[in-house]
Order: structure tokens, then sequence, then C-alpha cells
């Protein structure tokens, strides 16, 4: 495997695990309004993903860096193409992003539905829009043989970038209610765990459809078609799992789901990073868009070294805060130590 | 390289190009970024020596001090995370060429920054807030240490990566495609102008961190609100600000010596010196003077020999003049014009030079009055200390027109023009509309910052909550504390 080839999976894992980890947060962000009966519901939503977001979201700082200092030309075309869309992904993670931390700041109720509502929008906008620019890469934009994008914003909407992004919310919202299920308890829970339930066979339908369809476009390949069946595979066992109760292997299937989708694009997609629709000489490939060998070797060393660092750090995270969250009233009790401790996952 | 920036033409007189637009995005985005970054760096290691005092001490009042400066930490750090991301994105939107030509070299500290920074601030981040009465206590004091540290680490590399743009090291052409391509990451990383920039660039925020420790701690003293325990932060910062406001200006100083060896067109334009001379006076302002058709400046209050020093670090120092580095460019890359705009070089560099030379005196006086016992009585002190906090904002803005300004018209200094580097795909009409989006967005998140930093930071000690989460209000209609915070 060629340094190339290996940023090349660093970069899609990097998209990978964004989606995995941000995209129950982006699930959560998106349905809190509506699976939470009052206000104390909705802290109680937000508080299950509040340590937590803000380190998933630097999985997509990260995965954009990485593009920019292994493949800078993939990097100057992906994002000056999709240069009115991807505007609209900065201005969906601002507002998500202080709603989050301002959203309490003040005790009014017009204060609170304004940032609850942006935080909504915000959550579903990003993998929306996210999974469009994911699946332009494959389907393929009008790129010259100087690698610039020559098309303008309808050119973005190709149908099946289409069906990615909307495959991508879809998958998300479902992940965001198994994560609810799993890390909440009380009426929110239940509302959780039913809208999980439901909304899970939609899920299904659209990760099949991603799958044929994928392998259609692509130059398919035994490995392909494998990589496609893993999401479309997953779905289903969410689906059969999310009949019971066992809300930690449900989320383990959503999460697999997710991050299926976004790897079966990436492996489909190789040894292009970014198809022209103008002439197939005009794609950018893993080697042809690639950094210098010098500058791959340093990413690597700092890579190798940061990287189980980080997954040590924030698994730790996720171990600490590892309770089920209460709605506010609870929490007081079993912080004066009327009721048991929050009990384990 | 060679396209030319699209015109608009909807506007009948105003003709910007798509180039003028995309720069005054990328102004507006960094400078808006830039009002955020000090104080989050600043303030994280305060908070943390505050949350270390307590830790040590047990005192009561230093923990609610802590947690009191820990919710404007995180009004703040919300409002600077955002903007950062816009940041990284912009290169590749609005800076294609750029991003193609400098990815090999530029790309390995940001995503270094990412990984080594971003991941440790917004990780522990969400470790201290949550972790109050969750986490054993010396391990949650260890969470606000790796935030601040978090900051220092993310600035270095941004820093590296901005610094080549300003002296590029490390790197050789490719013979093919005539890029740079890295050779050295150690050379980025011991590059004089990273150095000294860096050093600067965390003194400054030291001292904005302090400054608004002072100021807001000066508001809580002149009403009497606390006033124990704002006297502990006001001394505090005091104690942070001595050294601080007299090392960023000495570092500083030393970075236009730097400056002077590689970037002297930034140096000569900032004096708007047309001539070159030996030995070299400073205006103390002018008028006049800033085109090469009008070279004869009107100088007020000329202080002999000061250019010579701050420039070259020597008492009778050459300074090359304007006209002579023009004449070498034009020699060395072709005909062009390679002055950068020299009023906002002048001002720029004056307005942050003087602010900065008051504030060690505004230091002095809250030391004279603590070393009397006065400082949490005179009023005047107090008030001024209040409104100083609206000085480093000013600064830093300065600052880093300063040096951004003086760049141009390199994007990379000596290897590509900012206006090779622009994106050819995007049309102006998107780069208005984003502009305008962005004005407006920033506005609003603007006023909801100010709003929400003035309500906390006014907010007295005693409604500092406690349990898991900092900075919820606690809720009239309840009794107990909020134990949630978002």
């Amino acid at each position: 495997m060629s340094l190339a080839e290996l940023w090349f999976v660093v970069v899609a894992v990097f998209w990978v695990g964004f989606f995995v980890l941000e995209g129950f947060d982006f699930g959560v962000g998106a349905l809190h309004s509506f699976l939470a009966r009052d206000e104390g519901e909705r802290r109680q939503a937000i508080e299950a993903i509040g340590p937590v977001w803000d380190g998933n979201e630097v999985w997509l700082i990260v995965g954009g860096a990485a593009i920019f200092a292994a493949f800078p030309d993939w990097y100057a075309t992906w994002f000056s193409a999709g240069y009115l869309a991807l505007m609209l992904v900065i201005v969906a993670l601002i507002v998500r992003g202080v709603s989050f931390e301002w959203r309490t700041k003040l005790e009014s109720g017009r204060w609170r539905r304004t940032f609850s509502a942006m935080l909504t929008i915000g959550s579903a906008l990003v993998p929306l829009l996210l999974g469009v620019a994911l699946g332009d890469l494959l389907a393929g934009l009008p790129v010259d043989s100087s690698g610039e994008f020559t098309g303008d914003f309808v050119d973005l909407l190709t149908p099946y970038g289409v069906l990615v992004g909307v495959t991508l919310l879809v998958l998300c919202l479902v992940h965001g209610a198994t994560f609810l299920a799993l890390k909440t308890r009380g009426g929110l829970q239940q509302r959780a765990h039913a809208f999980a339930r439901r909304s899970v066979w939609p899920a299904v339908v659209l990760t099949v459809v991603f799958a044929v369809w994928t392998v259609t476009i692509s130059a398919a390949g035994p490995w392909r078609i494998a990589a496609a069946a893993v999401p479309a595979l997953a779905a289903v066992a969410a689906a059969v799992l999310l009949r019971g109760e066992r809300d930690g292997r449900s989320f383990a299937a959503t999460a697999v789901t997710v991050g299926g989708v976004v790897a079966a694009l990436f492996a489909n997609v190789y040894p292009a990073v970014l198809v022209s629709s103008t002439s197939s000489a005009n794609d950018l490939t893993v080697s042809g868009a690639a950094s210098g060998h010098y500058a791959l070797t340093v990413m690597t060393v700092v890579a190798a070294v940061m990287f189980p660092v980080v997954l040590l750090y924030q698994g730790w995270t996720y171990w600490v805060f590892r309770h089920r969250v209460a709605a506010p009233a609870e929490v007081r009790a079993a912080t004066s130590g009327r009721a048991p401790a929050a009990d384990q996952l | 390289m060679s396209e030319r920036p699209t015109r608009l033409t909807t506007f009948e007189r105003v003709d910007i190009s798509q180039l003028d637009l995309s720069r005054l995005q990328f102004a507006t985005t960094t400078i808006y970024h830039f009002l955020f970054v000090p104080v989050t760096i600043g303030l994280s290691f305060l908070v943390a020596t505050l949350h270390t005092w307590w830790h040590r001490s047990g005192a009561d009042d230093v923990r609610r001090l802590t947690r009191f400066f820990g919710t404007l930490l995180v009004i703040n750090i919300a409002i600077g995370v955002v903007t950062g991301i816009v940041q990284e994105f912009e290169f590749g939107m609005n800076w294609s060429q750029y991003s193609r030509f400098v990815g090999d070299v530029f790309g390995a500290p940001l995503a270094m920054e990412g990984l080594a920074a971003f991941f440790l601030e917004s990780t522990f981040l969400g470790l201290w807030l949550f972790g109050w009465d969750v986490l054993p206590r010396r391990i949650h004091l260890a969470c606000i240490w790796a935030l601040a540290i978090g900051t220092a680490l993310s600035a270095a590399f941004i820093m590296a990566a901005n610094s080549w743009m300003q002296h590029p090291v490390g790197y050789e052409l490719d013979p093919t495609t005539g890029r740079p391509v890295l050779t050295s990451i150690w050379a980025l990383f011991t590059n004089p102008v990273f150095v000294w920039g860096y050093a600067h660039v965390l003194l400054a925020s030291l001292l904005t961190g302090g400054m608004l420790m002072l100021a807001v701690s000066a508001w809580h003293l002149r009403r009497g609100s606390s006033p124990a325990a704002f006297l502990r932060t006001a001394k505090l910062s005091l104690v942070v600000l001595l050294p601080t406001s007299v090392l960023v200006l000495m570092v500083g100083s030393h970075l236009g010596v730097v400056e002077t060896t590689y970037q002297p067109m930034k140096v000569a334009a900032m004096e708007a010196q047309w001539d070159t001379c030996s030995p070299c006076s400073f205006s103390a302002a002018q008028t006049g003077g800033w085109t090469s058709s009008d070279q004869e400046a009107n100088k007020i209050i000329e202080i002999p020999h000061l250019l010579s020093i701050l420039a070259t670090g020597s008492f009778d120092g050459e300074v090359t003049g304007l006209n002579e580095l023009q004449a070498q460019y034009e020699k060395e890359y072709g005909p062009g014009d390679y002055i950068p705009n020299l009023p906002i070089q002048y001002w720029s560099m004056r307005v942050m030079a003087y602010l900065a030379s008051v504030v060690p005196l505004l230091v002095l006086w809250g030391l004279w009055l603590w070393r009397r016992g006065r400082l949490e009585r005179s009023r005047a002190f107090l008030t001024v200390a209040t409104w100083s906090v609206l000085a480093p904002f000013v600064m830093n803005t300065a600052g880093w027109l300063l040096t951004e300004n003086g760049r141009q018209p390199w994007i990379v200094q000596g290897l590509l023009l900012t206006e090779d580097g622009n994106s050819p795909s995007v049309s102006a009409g998107e780069v208005a509309t984003t502009l305008v989006m962005f004005w407006v967005i920033y506005l609003v998140l603007g006023w909801v910052w100010v709003f929400l930093m003035r309500r906390y930071a006014r907010r007295g000690l005693d409604e500092v909550g406690d349990g898991p989460g900092i900075g919820g209000p606690t809720s009239p209609s309840d009794a107990e504390p909020a134990v949630l915070t978002y």
C-alpha cells in the first residue's frame, strides 16, 4: 500500500468516524424538540450529548484538514465546487454550535424556542448537505482538465448525491433516536425507542437502494459489492434488534449502518477521489491528487502517535459519561442521595 | 493560475471583482474569529489558575470565581469554535488555487492542529464542564489544564502555517508542477517569524484574558459586590499583566526586527518610508505621503532614530525605502505593484503600539494602589480598568491587520500573488451573497455574545450554581441550583 493509499484510508476513517459519532448528535439535535414533552426532557436530550458533541465535530474538521494536507487538489476542487452548499453547512454548524452553549443562558421561553429551532434545523441540514457532497464524489461533477469545477449550484444536485444526502439524514435520525433510547430514561427514552422502531424501516429501504445504486455506478467488483452490502445488512439487523429492548445492540447496528454507508462510498469511488462527469481523464485520483512523499511521511508519523491518544481520551469521555441521563427532577433526587445512582449502560 | 477574476456587472458604477470580495470575506471572517481566540487562550489559562488555587486552598469563593470566569470562557469558546470552522473551509472554497499550490506544505500543520489540539480542547472542555462532582478532583483539575494547553497548541500550529506564508521555509519547488513541496517540517517550527510571532500572540492572548479579568473584577469592586472575592481576581490579573504587558512589547519589537530581515516591504510600509534612510526617524502621525505620486508626507512630531531602533535593533540602522524595494521586486518578480496599502499599515502599527504602551502604565497604577491598600476603593482606577477591556480587542485586530496587510500583494511571500490564489469556479455573485450572509450572521452572533458576556460578567458571585455543568441559570422558580448546563 502506498502512502497516498494509506491516507485515502485515513481520510475515509475520519469521515466514517465523523458520521458514526456526530451522526447521533445530529439526530438528537434534530429530534430533541419532537421527542421531548417539556423543557426538562429537552434538556435531558441535550444533556445526553452535551459532554461529547464538540469532540465529535472535530472528526469533521480533521477529516477536512486531512484532505487538504494529503490531497490538496481534491480539497481545492471539492470545496470550491460545493461553494454555496458548503456555506450552508457552515451556517448550520454555526447556529447549531452556539445553540448548545447559549440556549440555557437565559430564563426565557422565547429565547429557548429560538435556539431549539436553530438546533433542530442546523442538525438536520448538515448530514443532508454533506451527504449530497459525498455522493457527488462518486456521481461525478463537471470538472475540466485543470481540475476546476465548471458547473453551478444545480450541477451539485446529482440524483445519486441527493439519495446519499437523504439516506444519511434519515440514518442520523434513527441513530440519534437509538442513542437517546440507550442514554436516557423515563418517557423520553420510551418515545425515542418507539420513534427509532418506526423510522428504521424507511432507513432500511433507503440503505438498500443506496447499496444497489452505488455498485451500479461504480466499477463494481467483489470487494466493492461487499462494502455496499455491509450497511444494507446492518440496517436490517437494526430493524430486527429495535423490535426488542436491547438498546446497546440496536445502537451498534445503527452505528455500523451510518458508518457503512460512508465507508461504502469511499470504497466505491476508489481509485478516484472525485469523479469528473466531463471526462474520465479528468478524474481526480488517489495517486494524482496526493501530496509529496515527505509530507505524507511526516503526517503518518504524527497521526500514528496522536490518533491512538485521541481515541483513548475520547473513549474515556464516553466511559466517564456512560450513565443514563435522567430528566432534571430525577437528577436532583439522585444527587441529594434519595434515589439510587444512575444505572450503567 | 492566470484566470482573471470575473467582474460584477450588476452595479453600474461599482466595479468590484470576485477577488476583492473574496479578500473582503476572508478579512471579515479572520478578524472576527480573532476577536475571540485571544480571549479563549488567555482566559483558559487564568481559569485553570483559579481552579488550581481552589484545589490547593479549598476556599469556597475561589471555587465560585472559577465557575464564574469559566462561564465567560464557555460563552466565548462557543463562538470561537464555530467561527474557526469557517476558516478551515474557506481555504478550499474561496482560495482553491492557493490551496492547490500550498497544500503540500500548508496542509500538514493544519492537519496536525486538528489531531493534536482541537481534539484535546473540545474533549476536555466537555469533561471539565460536565465533570464537576463526577470526576475525581485532581483529574477534573487536569482537564482544564488540558483544555488550556490545547488552545495554546492550536495557536502554535496555525501560526506555523501562517508564518510560512510570511516567510516560506523548509520547501523546494517541484520542477513539473512549480508548487512548493515540503522538505523539512522542523524548518516550519524553527522559522524565526513563527518563533517570535507565536510568542507575541501567546503574550497578547494572556494580556487579553488578564485585562478582561481585571475589567470584570473592577466593575464588581466599584459596586461593592463580593469585594473580597473580586479583589483576589483583580490582584491575580495584575500579577499576570505586569510581566505580559512588558514582554508583549519587547517580543513584538523584536518581531519587527525579524520582519525587517524577511519582509522589508512590510516594515517600510509601516512607516510609509519611501526613501532608504539611516538613521531613520519615527513619526507620531502623518498626513499625505500615501502614494508613489505623492511621496511627501506632512510628518507630525518626529522622533529621531526610533524607526532605526524598531526596525533593525540598532541606533543608526538602515531601513530600505519603498522605492528601492519596489525596484528590487520588479527586477526579481517582473512588473507589478509590490507596495501594500500604506495607511492601513501605518495606522494599524500605531494603534497597536500606542495602546500597548499605555497598558503597562495602567498595570503600574493598579499595583501602586494595591501596595497602598486602596485598590478596591479608587473609583478612578476601577472605572478606567473597566473601560480598558476594549483596548486588547483593538490591539489584536490592529496587529492582525499589520501582519496580513503587510504581506500583500503576496498570499505567500515571493511565491504566489493573492490575485492568483482565488477560486476560478466561484462567481462574484456567489461571494457577494455569502459575504452579506456572513455580515448578517456575525452581527447577530456578535450582538448575542456581547449581551451574554455582559450579563454573565455582571452576575453576582452568589448566583453561581453548583453541581455538574456550569453556567446554567439558577431558575428563580427553583430553589435548588440548576444541575444541567444545557
